[in-house]
């Protein structure tokens, strides 16, 4: 297990190089949230999900709605290493004719099963797609990560109330709580504390970890998968810009790219020296 | 060139002085939407709804029905299209006292791609009914749209755009809820414009002028209430009509010309704008071009129609 853990850690550490070189790259995109989500979106990459990266469609997969789109290119680094499609794609990010959307798009990219990028409408989905799966005798998983700023959409209550109603315990929602939004601080903009105590009052199964600390992240989705009766949301304190002190807890950089004089000091706070 | 959000951001902090019953809310995006230069200067008449764009009109709504005059503000594609029915209920079938200014509408929004690329906000705010739709082409007639419609007692929707425009008024030209402008003279065809694309039919009937053809430039900063009579002049004085908007072809200001011309004079009529499609993921200028919104297009579109005309 232990081992497991490094190899799921060191795995995140590629990833968060290839997400602020592919952000470099594009010169447009959001940094913070793709840092502070990262872990988690390993986690189920490569620890959890059933899934086929030959197969992209495959019937038997898990399936993953990134809610929170912004952070596409956190989801578009791991699909690539996953060999979902190559990882020179990485770099036509954003420009036309590429088929990495700005936010997720089912339509072009593989691995990819529902657009998000408009907030609050992921769980929703990610809700319809478990009860579909339960419907058809599936024991499939579907997996959601939220922003906390998100959750200040009423639809995700909405989402939330049915969710629970309908017992969807082969759903599991991942909130992504790195505090700050654009306009800064989440509790100054518009408080939504205490979200655990939200899920729980909606019925929700509720754990809480720290979403940078792999081995409670891989807990904390062994414990969803296991319970039974009713949705769990993994509720993780994380940091956005998680990993490059120049970003780390700054609402300037949620939707800013690593600029040219950013970038070597970036890749050195990831022990990254090529 | 200024981009008619920063426009509308000087306005509204101009007006705050001029009009304390102003009251301004958003939607985590006052960065953008340049609302926060108001939140600044007034921040105990600014309202950060947070990310919840329906709460928020519904929240103007009631500010309205107790006086207040609110202003609330996100992207085109949020306000339109999240606030729908919201706007429809509690803020149009009231006739409540609610501005609502959209950022970032059309395709210059760019890399965010389709999901942020508003081009259908004009369309669904033409359909509902007490609705005054306002796309301003510059900076300096944004200024005069929100005066105009803080002046105005009803709802309003005024669509800006993300990044900079070239100037089309001069400063201190006068805005007119309802009133088309004629901004080029010409006899031989008219561009019905409006937003970015009145820019590109002033270039565009410049250019025509060298091949000998005439081309009018009408500037329709009210979608809706359409000046009909600067229409159906147009259309009996030159006989064709070319249509351009940074939005779907479908319900925006081609529809509404051509809904009207149909009905009361018939004329060679060409839509430029997006044709029914989505957006997609690229630098503004290059999706301008792309979707062939730009003098080019406008260029070419006005020989054809020129020549089909006897
Ligand atoms: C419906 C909607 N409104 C507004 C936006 C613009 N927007 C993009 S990201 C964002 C802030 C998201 O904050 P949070 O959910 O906390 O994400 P994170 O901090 O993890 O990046 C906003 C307001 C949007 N994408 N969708």
């Amino acid at each position: 297990m232990k081992e497991k853990i490094a190899d799921l850690e060191e795995k995140a550490r590629r990833l968060r190089v290839a997400i602020v070189k592919t952000l470099h790259k594009s010169q447009s995109g959001h940094t913070g949230g793709s840092l502070s989500a990262i872990d988690m979106v390993c986690a189920l990459y490569f620890h959890k999900m059933r899934h086929n990266p030959a197969d992209p469609a495959w019937d038997g997969r898990d399936r993953f709605v990134l809610s929170k789109g912004h952070a596409a290119p956190a989801l578009y680094v791991t699909l690539a290493e996953c060999g979902y499609f190559p990882a020179e794609d990485l770099m036509m990010l954003r420009r036309l004719g590429s088929h990495l959307q700005g936010h997720p798009d089912s339509k072009g990219t593989p691995g990819v099963d529902v657009c998000t990028g408009s907030l609050g409408q992921g769980l929703s989905m990610a809700n319809g797609m478990a009860l579909g799966l339960k419907l058809d005798g599936k024991e499939n998983r579907v997996y959601a990560v939220l922003g906390d700023g998100e959750l200040q959409e009423g639809q995700i209550w909405e989402a939330a109330m049915a969710a629970a109603h309908y017992k969807s315990d082969n759903l599991c929602a991942l909130i992504d709580s790195n505090g700050l939004q654009i306009d800064g601080d989440v509790s100054k903009v518009m408080n939504v504390s205490s979200i655990s105590d939200k899920f729980k009052a909606f019925g929700w199964n509720v754990i809480e970890i720290d979403g940078h600390d792999m081995r409670q992240i891989v807990d904390a989705l062994d414990q969803a998968e296991a319970h039974k009766g009713a949705p769990t949301a993994i509720v993780a304190k994380t940091v956005k810009g998680k990993g490059v002190h120049l970003f780390e807890n700054k609402a300037s950089y949620h939707g800013v790219t690593p600029n040219d004089d950013e970038l070597p000091e970036a890749l050195r706070c990831l022990g990254c020296c090529d | 060139m200024i981009a008619t959000r920063d426009a509308y951001g000087e306005a509204l902090a101009e007006l705050g002085g001029e009009n304390d019953k102003i009251v301004v809310l958003d939607a985590d995006l006052s960065g953008s939407t340049k609302t926060g230069v108001f939140a600044k200067k007034f921040p105990n008449r600014f309202f950060n709804m947070g990310i919840a764009e329906a709460n928020m009109v519904g929240t103007a709504a009631g500010l309205a029905a107790v006086g207040k005059v609110p202003f609330l503000s996100t992207f085109a594609i949020f306000a339109a299209g999240r606030g729908w029915e919201q706007i429809r209920q509690s803020v149009a079938y009231p006739k409540a006292n609610v501005k609502i200014v959209a950022t970032h509408g059309g395709v210059t929004v760019g890399e965010d791609g389709g999901s942020h690329q508003s081009v259908e906000d004009v369309a669904i705010m033409r359909a509902i009914p007490n609705m005054t739709v306002i796309v301003p082409a510059d900076g300096e007639e944004t200024k005069g749209a929100i005066r105009a419609a803080a002046a105005y007692k009803g709802p309003v929707y005024v669509r800006l755009g993300r990044n900079k425009v070239p100037s089309v008024f001069p400063a201190g030209h006068k805005f007119e809820i309802g009133k088309g402008v004629v901004v080029v003279p010409g006899t031989d065809l008219t561009f019905i414009t409006t937003g970015l694309m009145t820019a590109a039919a002033v270039t565009a009937a410049e250019k025509l002028k060298a091949e000998g053809i005439s081309a009018r430039v009408l500037h329709i900063g009210t979608i809706k209430p359409l000046d009909k009579e600067v229409v159906l002049q147009a259309a009996e004085e030159t006989g064709a009509i070319v249509t351009a908007e940074e939005h779907s072809v479908v319900g925006g200001l081609g529809g509404a010309v051509a809904e009207f011309l149909a009905e009361t004079c018939p004329t060679l009529m060409k839509r430029v704008g997006v044709y029914d499609r989505f957006g997609t993921s690229g630098k503004s200028d290059e999706l301008l071009k792309y979707f062939g919104l730009n003098a080019e297009t406008l260029i070419e579109e006005a020989r054809e129609i020129v020549s089909r005309k006897k």
